[in-house]
C-alpha cells in the first residue's frame, strides 16, 4: 500500500511550474520557505549594516545607501526587527526546516495537508511582498518600532509614515496567517501520520520542538491577531481603541502585544534546539541525555511563556504591584531553561565529539545562548530593569538569544542536513572558514554593546551627540567597533553563500542515504529525497538517539533497523 | 560596579547598583561554570579512533543528579535575587516617600516640558514656572513628579538617576527621586516617540539651595509676586 502510494507520485512528469512554484511535496515548500527567509535575512542585514554605519559614523554618506535622515534610520530599525523576527527567523526555523524534516523524520510521505502547506507559503509570499511594498510608499516605510505601541503607531500625524504603518501591519497580520496554517499542519501530521511503530518518546527532539513551537504560536497569536484588528482599525477608519481621548487605552496594545511576543521568543528558541539535539547527538556519538527531560522542560517552558510576559512592561505605566509578579514568573522560567542547557551540555559527557562544521555550529548555539541566557536575569528582576529598560544591554541581551537561533544553530542545521537535500557535501573548509568569521564577528557586535547599554544608551537613537554625557569617545569607540564587527560579519557570509550555492550544483556528490552515520528516518531516504520520500514506507522499533549502543558492532543503530 | 560607567546622582541608584552587582556575581558564576563545563567536555571527549563513546541515557537516578543539583542551586539563587529585585522595585516604584516638592513633566513630540513650583513651593499656583527641556532642583529633596503626555508615549529617563518610567497620554503617572549631588545631567527620552526621539534631550541641572533660589527668583513669571 505505502509502496504504491510512492509510486503514484513518480508516474507523471511534473512541469517546472507544478514542481516548484506550485508545489505540494513538504520538501518543495520547505525549501521556497528557506529560500524567501534567507532572502528576507539578507534584507534585514542589509538594514542592521545602513543604521550601524550612522551610529559609528554619524552624519556621513554610508556607502549603498546615501545620508541616513532620521525618518529613514527608525524606519531601517523597525524593518530590521520585524523582518528579523517574523520573515527570518520564523520562516526557516519553524516553516523551513519543520516542512522539510517532520515528514521525513517521522516516516511520512508528506504533510497531511498539503494544499493548506502550499497556501501557507502563498500567503507568506503575499505578506512579504506587502511588506516591501510599505518601503516604497509615500513617506517611506514604517518607523515607530517593530512593537509598534500605539499611539505612535495608531496615528499618521504622529509617526508621519500615512502608508508605511498600514502596510507594515497588514504584511505582519498576513505572515500571522501563513504561520497558523502551516502550525495546523504540523501538528495534525506529527500526531496522525507517524511511521508504524513510532511511539511519542521515539519522535526525534527536532520534530517536538517545532511542533510545540507551533502550539504555542498558535495559543499566544490570537490575542495579538485581535489588537492588530483594532489597530488597524485605529489607523484607518478612526476608531479609539487605544486613543484615551477617547476611552482607549494604549497600554492594552502592550499587553496583547507581548502576550503574544513573549511566547513568540520561544517560538524560535524551540526550533533552534532541536536542531542542536540533532547535531549534537550525531557528533558525539551519544543518546540524548535524559530525552523525557527535555520534553518537560520543554513543556514548562512553554506553559511559564505565557505567564512572563510583563516583564516588558516593568517602567511603562502598568501598576507596580504587578511587576512583582511578573519578576516571579520571569525568573522562575530561567529553571527549565537552565536545564535543557544542562542537559544538552551533559550529553557531550563520555562522547566521541567530531568538530563537523555543522557540530562547531551546534557548540558555539550552546556557548552564546549561555551568555543571553544570564543576561536576561538583569532585566526580568524588575529593580534592575529599571536602570536597563530599553538600553543597549537589552538589545545586546536578546541578540545573544536571537542570534544564536536564528543565525547559528539555522547553520548548524543547514550544514547538518545539506546532504539530504541536495545531495551533495558543503565543502568543510570553507564551513569553518565561515564558523570562526561568524562566532568573533558576532561577539565583536554584541559584547561592546552591553558596555554602552549599562552606561546608559538608550535605543533607537539616530545620533548619540545630542546627548552630552553618551557623546564621549569612550562609548563612540565602543559603537564604531560594534559597527566594524558587523561588516566583518556579514563578509564572512559571503564565504556561506559561496559554499552553499556552489556546493549545491558543484560540490562532492553524497552517494550515501546516511553519511553522518545518524539514526533518524531522514536518512534512510534518498539524498535527496524524491516526491513521496522513501522507496518503501519505514518501521520504527527504537528511539531516535541510539549511539554507540553496548553489545553492538556499529555505534549507531537507525530507527527503522529490524533488531 | 555600574557606578564605573554611570555614576550615581540619586538616592536609589546605589541600591539599584548592589541589586546589579548581586545579578552579576551570581548568574556570573552560573555562567563560568557551564561555559568551563562545556568547554572541558569538548576538549576531553574529542574523537579519538578506536575510542567508543558510551552509553548513558541519562535516566538513572545517580546520571540525573548532575542535573538536578545545578537546577536546585539555580532556583536558590532566583529565589535571592527575587528577594533583593522586589525590594528594590518596592523602594523605587511603590513606596513612596513624603514628598518636600512636586514637579509636573509633560513629554511631547519631540521635547519635554516642566512645571516646576515657585517660592510658595506650591504647584497650581501663579508663580509656577514652566520651561522647556531644562529642569531644576534642589539637592537632598524629596520631589514627586507627575508625568504626563500630550501626544503619544515618552520616557522620562536619567541614567544617572536610574530613575525611567514611560509617561502615557491619558494619564499621570507619580513617580520620586531625591538628588543626592549637584551637577547637570542628562535626561532621555526612552521610549520611541518619532522621527524626533533621537533629539528629545533635556538637562537636569542639580543645585544647592540658595543657588535653587536664586534660579526660582530669577525665573519667577514677571508681575507675580512671591505673595
Amino acid at each position: 500500500m505505502a509502496t504504491s502510494h510512492a509510486e503514484h507520485h513518480d508516474h507523471h512528469e511534473m512541469s517546472f511550474w507544478e514542481k516548484y512554484i506550485f508545489p505540494l511535496d513538504h520538501k518543495v515548500i520547505g525549501m521556497q520557505y528557506l529560500f524567501t527567509g534567507i532572502l528576507m535575512g539578507v534584507l534585514g542585514a542589509y538594514f542592521s549594516y545602513v543604521f550601524r554605519m550612522q551610529l559609528a559614523f554619524p552624519g556621513t554618506e554610508v556607502p549603498l545607501f546615501g545620508l541616513v535622515t532620521s525618518a529613514q534610520y527608525n524606519s531601517l530599525i523597525t524593518n530590521h526587527g520585524t523582518i528579523m523576527i517574523f520573515w527570518f527567523a520564523m520562516p526557516i526555523l519553524v516553516a523551513a526546516f519543520g516542512n522539510y524534516l517532520i515528514p521525513l523524520m517521522i516516516g511520512a510521505d508528506d504533510m497531511v495537508f498539503p494544499r493548506i502547506n502550499r497556501l501557507s507559503y502563498q500567503i507568506f509570499f503575499i505578506s512579504v511582498l506587502v511588506l516591501i511594498a510599505s518601503f516604497l510608499v509615500h513617506n517611506g516605510g514604517f518607523g515607530g518600532a517593530w512593537t509598534a505601541y500605539p499611539p505612535l503607531s495608531a496615528k499618521a500625524e504622529y509617526n508621519l509614515t500615512p502608508w508605511g504603518s498600514i502596510l507594515w501591519l497588514v504584511a505582519v497580520v498576513l505572515e500571522f496567517v501563513a504561520f497558523l496554517l502551516g502550525g495546523i499542519n504540523f501538528i495534525t501530521t506529527l500526531m496522525n501520520s507517524r511511521a508504524r511503530g513510532m511511539k511519542m518518546n521515539d519522535i526525534p527532539i527536532v520534530c517536538w520542538m517545532i511542533v510545540l513551537a507551533s502550539i504555542l504560536f498558535m495559543a499566544s497569536a490570537g490575542p495579538l491577531i485581535a489588537g492588530a484588528a483594532m489597530l488597524l482599525f485605529d489607523q484607518t477608519i478612526g476608531t479609539g481603541f487605544f486613543d484615551p481621548a477617547r476611552g482607549g487605552d494604549p497600554i492594552l496594545w502592550q499587553h496583547l502585544f507581548w502576550f503574544f511576543g513573549h511566547p513568540e521568543v520561544y517560538v524560535v528558541f524551540l526550533p533552534a534546539m532541536g536542531i542542536v539535539a540533532e547535531v549534537i547527538t550525531t557528533f558525539s556519538r551519544k543518546k540524548l541525555f535524559a530525552y523525557k527531560v527535555v520534553l518537560f522542560t520543554t513543556f514548562a517552558t512553554g506553559i511559564l511563556s505565557f505567564f512572563v510576559w510583563a516583564h516588558h512592561q516593568f517602567i511603562a505605566g502598568i501598576d507596580p504591584r504587578l511587576a512583582n509578579i511578573f519578576t516571579v514568573t520571569t525568573l522562575l522560567i530561567s529553571i527549565p531553561i537552565a536545564e535543557m542547557l544542562f542537559v544538552y551540555i551533559a550529553t557531550l559527557y563520555g562522547g566521541a565529539i567530531e568538530l563537523t562544521t555543522a557540530m562547531l555550529f551546534a557548540l558555539g548555539f550552546l556557548a552564546t545562548f549561555l551568555i543571553g541566557g544570564v543576561t536576561g536575569v538583569f532585566l526580568g528582576a524588575s529593580g534592575a530593569d529599571i536602570y536597563f529598560h530599553d538600553t543597549y544591554f537589552v538589545l545586546a541581551h536578546f541578540h545573544y538569544t536571537f542570534v544564536p537561533i536564528a543565525v547559528i544553530a539555522v547553520f548548524a542545521g543547514l550544514y547538518y542536513w545539506f546532504p539530504k537535500m541536495f545531495g551533495r557535501f558543503m565543502n568543510e573548509t570553507l564551513g569553518k572558514i565561515h564558523f570562526w568569521g561568524t562566532m568573533i564577528g558576532f561577539n565583536g557586535i554584541f559584547m561592546p554593546l552591553f558596555f554602552t547599554g549599562a552606561a546608559g544608551d538608550h535605543r533607537r537613537i539616530f545620533d548619540y551627540s545630542n546627548f552630552p554625557e553618551l557623546a564621549v569617545s569612550s562609548l563612540q569607540n565602543l559603537r564604531t567597533l560594534a559597527t566594524i564587527c558587523v561588516v566583518i560579519t556579514i563578509l564572512f557570509q559571503f564565504v556561506f553563500f559561496w559554499n552553499f550555492f556552489y556546493s549545491m550544483f558543484k560540490g562532492k556528490v553524497c552517494t550515501e542515504k546516511n553519511p553522518w552515520k545518524a539514526n533518524t528516518l531522514e536518512w534512510f531516504a534518498a539524498s535527496p529525497p524524491p516526491h513521496g520520500n522513501f522507496p518503501v514506507m519505514p518501521e520504527v522499533y527504537r528511539g531516535p538517539y541510539e549511539f554507540s549502543t553496548p553489545g553492538r558492532e556499529l555505534d549507531y543503530w537507525p530507527q527503522n533497523e529490524k533488531a | 560596579m555600574i557606578e564605573l560607567l554611570s555614576s550615581n546622582g540619586s538616592s536609589f541608584a546605589g541600591d539599584i547598583n548592589n541589586l546589579i552587582l548581586i545579578i552579576t556575581v551570581l548568574s556570573g558564576f552560573w555562567l563560568l561554570v557551564a561555559e568551563a563545563v562545556l568547554f572541558w567536555l569538548i576538549f576531553k571527549f574529542r574523537r579519538v579512533p578506536g575510542v567508543r563513546a558510551q552509553y548513558i541515557t541519562g535516566e538513572r537516578k545517580e546520571e540525573m543528579k548532575w542535573i538536578h543539583w545545578p537546577h536546585n542551586l539555580i532556583l536558590v539563587c532566583d529565589v535571592v535575587i527575587i528577594v533583593f529585585a522586589i525590594r528594590v522595585w518596592y523602594h523605587v516604584k511603590q513606596d513612596l516617600p513624603e514628598a518636600q516638592s512636586t514637579i509636573r513633566v509633560i513629554g511631547q513630540q519631540w521635547a519635554w516640558r516642566y512645571v516646576m513650583p515657585g517660592a510658595d513651593n506650591i504647584l497650581g499656583t501663579k508663580d509656577d514656572i514652566e520651561t522647556v527641556d531644562e529642569l531644576h532642583v534642589k539637592v537632598d529633596t524629596v520631589y514627586h513628579f507627575k508625568l504626563e503626555s500630550v501626544d503619544v508615549l515618552h520616557d522620562f529617563s536619567v541614567p544617572q538617576f536610574r530613575l525611567k518610567q514611560d509617561a502615557i497620554p491619558g494619564r499621570i503617572v507619580t513617580g520620586w527621586f531625591k538628588p543626592t549631588k549637584t551637577g547637570t545631567f542628562d535626561i532621555q527620552c526612552a521610549e520611541m516617540c518619532g522621527i524626533g526621539h533621537g533629539i528629545m534631550m533635556s538637562k537636569l541641572v542639580v543645585e544647592t539651595a540658595e543657588e535653587h533660589d536664586k534660579w526660582v527668583a530669577s525665573h519667577t513669571p514677571a508681575g507675580v509676586a512671591s505673595n
